[in-house]
This record gives structure tokens, C-alpha cells and sequence, in this order.
């Protein structure tokens, strides 16, 4: 064994037989990785090392922030604060009376005897890097392990579900955005009850609902929630909206495309929800 | 190995090239930067830089950009293993002829990647996914000249 390892890396031998041993080697690793549950958590670990070059690249965009920041002028910091004042005065009032709806809410589900939590614990997190290879959309978060992330968590920005935790390392953790064509999510019609899963479409920031009958009431426009059936989501949070019904007589099932409610693109800052049994 | 840290700090600025918030519409013409620092440096000391560390970054690359463990791994080495074996005669070519070469490395490694992509999960239905090797090409007279300074810059020790 440590003649082979000493074979790969000393100058001496054979390339072309130390080519072969790493091409192998890699498509071993792939086969595991794409196979392999615990693979995910050496992948975890293994982005540790990679979590400072991540910072680094960061660094300049986040300069760039703080310079237009430091250079905005008087007067455009006034007017900001005084929308920012006015604004979270409306968002006191909403909130007031969402108390009030989430107590009675709460109490009615006790008399239902429901199990279910409907607050829980929520973290902010910052986008630290997006995925660069076009075919991927995925986002690294400078929230890990240590902060108490979990592989599968909900991932939301303020207007609506932006994906989950594919793997939480011990100090950023990778998410998997919603238009991802490998995302799935279930979801609801909040107008007509309909269930559908929601998934990334191939290569455009929209997603299309599986495997809906051409009979069900779907029209455009109509918001799509979660469901809460996947048991990944709480109930009840904006996914997206309805762009187009397609009704192709050709295919079995109608063809159904959202616009994500998320700015899946533009968000900097996302919250993590901790929901049931993690809480 | 002496040529250790000029080394390891090209391929820390070409993954940090390749993991570089760009716009929107310069998605697909990102140039496989890796590819060409590691491609510069087998061409010039083979026997330091070859498909070992070709592999070694890759293996970082697919942690870094969260494709699968051993995706660019593989590309990078059988791309690198090209270079290797050409390594003399690319030396002797003149620019136009080396360019095309570096053409050829290129498609080998995106061609890998396509076809890795294509086994596991969906092929990109964009045909622009081969720009990138354009834009790779078209960089690398700069960047072979850019490497070459950056050398004499460092006394990096280019015999054995």
C-alpha cells in the first residue's frame, strides 16, 4: 500500500500508470459519493479547508458594500431611515395583530390536541458564495455546525422559501436553492387546496409542478405554499406563483411553471428556521 | 519539492478566479482557470507538476464549487496526463500551434465534466457551455506570458 501511495506522488515512476491509479481513484470517489449516505458527512468535513478561500473571495464584495455604504450621502441616509422608520411602524401594526392570530391559532391547535409547533427558533445567515457552474444552483451560507445547522433545514429570504441544507459543515453550510433541478418540494394550492411537488426546472430560475392532472383547478397567478408534507417545511410559506398552464394533449400530465416568490439571485441575507423535532 | 509555494499560490488564485461572483450573462464564458495554471506548470517542470497535483486540486475545485467528489479530479488528471505526454513537443511549437493545443486540452477536460454531468443529472441544454474553452484559449497567450514573468518574479527553479 505505501508503495503505491509513494508511486502517485514521487516524480520517479510511471505517469501513465499513476494517471490510471487516480482515474480510478476519482470515478471511486464519485461512485461514493453519489451512493453513499455517510459520504456526507468526510464531504462535510472536508469543506473546513475550504472555508477560508471562501472568505477571501468574498472579501471583495463585502469592501465594495461597506465603500458604497461609508460614501452614501446625507441626505440619502436620511430618507432611507425615514422610509425604514415609517416602514417598521406598518410591520409593528401587522405584527400586533399576528400575536394576537398566533395565540389563537396556537390555541385552537392545542384543542385539536396537534402536536405541532408553530413558532420556532430562527437564525439569520449571509450569503458567503453562490455556485459558479451554471448547472447548479446552489448557495454557501456562513452558518455551519457549530451554530447548530442541520442537514435538510429550511432556508427562506423575507419573501419566500429559497431551499435547504444539503450539507451543513462545521462553519458554512452549502444549500440547495429550489430551482435546482435535483430540488423537490411539497406544496399547496393556497387557493383551490391542490398538492403538487414543486421542482427545479432544467436550467431556467423557474419551477415546474410534477405530475398534475390536466382536471385539477390551477390557474395562473394562484399562489403555491408549502405544504408541510415533505416533513422539511413548516406549512405555509410562499414557494411560488403561477407563470403558465400548459395542457398539452400529447402528454399526460398539464404542464405547470412558477416564478419562484424568493429572489432566489439577489438575496443577501436568508433566514435558517429550526422546525420540529430540531428545535 | 522547492517550487512548492509559487506553485500552491497560482492555484490558490486561479480557484479563487473561479469562485469569483461575476454578472449574469458571463456564466458560461468563465475560463477553466485551474485548467490553465496547472496546464502552464506541467508544460514547463513535468517532472514536479504533473497529474499527482492535478488531482489534488481538482479534489479541492469539487469541494470548493459543490459538484461531485472526484468530478473535476478526474477531468483534471486525464487533461493534465495530455499535457505530460506532449509536454516536449508543445514547448518547441510556436504560439498559434500551442494555442490550438491548449484547445484540444480543454475540450478533453470540459468534454469529461459534460459527460460526468450528463451521467448523474441533467446535461446543460445550452450549447454555450463550450465557450468556456474559447475564452480559455483566447487567455492563454496572456496568461502564458503572465506566468512566465511571474516566474522569473518569484527565481522559480524550472530544472530539476
Amino acid at each position: 500500500m505505501e508503495d503505491v501511495i509513494r508511486s502517485i506522488f514521487k516524480s520517479e515512476s510511471n505517469p501513465g500508470l499513476r494517471a490510471l491509479i487516480l482515474v480510478v481513484l476519482s470515478i471511486a470517489l464519485m461512485v461514493m459519493d453519489k451512493r453513499m449516505a455517510s459520504f456526507t458527512s468526510i464531504r462535510a468535513a472536508m469543506t473546513l479547508p475550504a472555508a477560508p478561500l471562501q472568505y477571501a473571495v468574498n472579501f471583495p464584495t463585502r469592501l465594495m458594500d461597506t465603500i458604497s455604504q461609508v460614501v452614501s450621502s446625507h441626505h440619502k441616509l436620511v430618507t432611507e431611515n425615514a422610509k425604514l422608520k415609517s416602514e417598521q411602524l406598518l410591520m409593528y401594526g401587522r405584527l400586533q395583530r399576528f400575536t394576537a392570530i398566533e395565540a389563537e391559532n396556537d390555541y385552537l391547535k392545542s384543542l385539536l390536541q396537534s402536536s405541532r409547533k408553530v413558532k420556532g427558533k430562527t437564525l439569520i445567515a449571509e450569503l458567503l458564495a453562490i455556485a459558479t457552474e451554471p448547472f447548479i444552483h446552489q448557495v454557501t451560507l456562513d452558518k455551519g455546525k457549530r451554530d447548530g445547522v442541520y442537514d435538510g433545514q429550511p432556508v427562506l429570504d423575507a419573501t419566500g422559501v429559497m431551499g435547504q441544507v444539503i450539507e451543513a459543515g462545521p462553519t458554512t453550510s452549502r444549500v440547495l436553492l429550489i430551482n435546482d433541478s435535483r430540488s423537490g418540494i411539497a406544496v399547496q394550492n393556497a387557493r383551490s387546496g391542490i398538492r403538487a411537488v414543486a421542482a427545479g426546472a432544467n436550467y431556467s430560475d423557474r419551477l415546474s409542478l410534477m405530475y398534475v392532472p390536466k382536471t385539477a383547478d390551477v390557474q395562473i397567478g394562484d399562489l403555491f405554499l408549502t405544504s408541510g408534507m415533505g416533513d422539511h417545511y413548516q406549512e405555509g410559506y410562499p414557494v411560488g406563483k403561477v407563470i403558465s398552464v400548459t395542457k398539452d394533449p400529447s402528454h399526460q400530465f398539464s404542464e405547470i411553471r412558477l416564478r419562484p416568490c424568493a429572489h432566489l439571485d439577489t438575496s443577501r441575507q436568508v433566514l435558517l428556521i429550526w422546525y420540529q423535532k430540531h428545535a | 519539492m522547492r517550487n512548492f509555494i509559487p506553485v500552491l499560490i497560482t492555484l490558490i488564485v486561479a480557484m479563487c478566479l473561479s469562485l469569483l461572483p461575476m454578472p449574469e450573462w458571463t456564466g458560461w464564458a468563465r475560463p477553466a482557470w485551474v485548467l490553465m495554471v496547472l496546464t502552464y506548470w506541467a508544460m514547463v517542470m513535468p517532472d514536479q507538476v504533473n497529474v499527482g497535483v492535478a488531482w489534488l486540486a481538482g479534489l479541492f475545485l469539487d469541494v470548493l464549487t459543490g459538484t461531485m467528489i472526484g468530478e473535476h479530479a478526474l477531468a483534471l488528471t486525464v487533461a493534465i496526463y495530455f499535457v505530460y505526454r506532449f509536454h516536449r513537443r508543445i514547448h518547441m511549437y510556436p504560439m498559434p500551434q500551442q494555442v490550438f493545443s491548449v484547445l484540444i486540452f480543454v475540450l478533453i477536460y470540459q468534454s469529461i465534466l459534460y459527460g460526468v454531468q450528463g451521467a448523474v443529472g441533467k446535461l446543460p441544454q445550452s450549447q454555450l457551455y463550450w465557450l468556456s474553452s474559447l475564452t480559455t484559449v483566447l487567455l492563454w497567450p496572456w496568461m502564458s506570458v503572465l506566468m512566465r514573468d511571474y516566474c522569473r518574479w518569484m527565481r522559480v527553479d524550472l530544472a530539476k
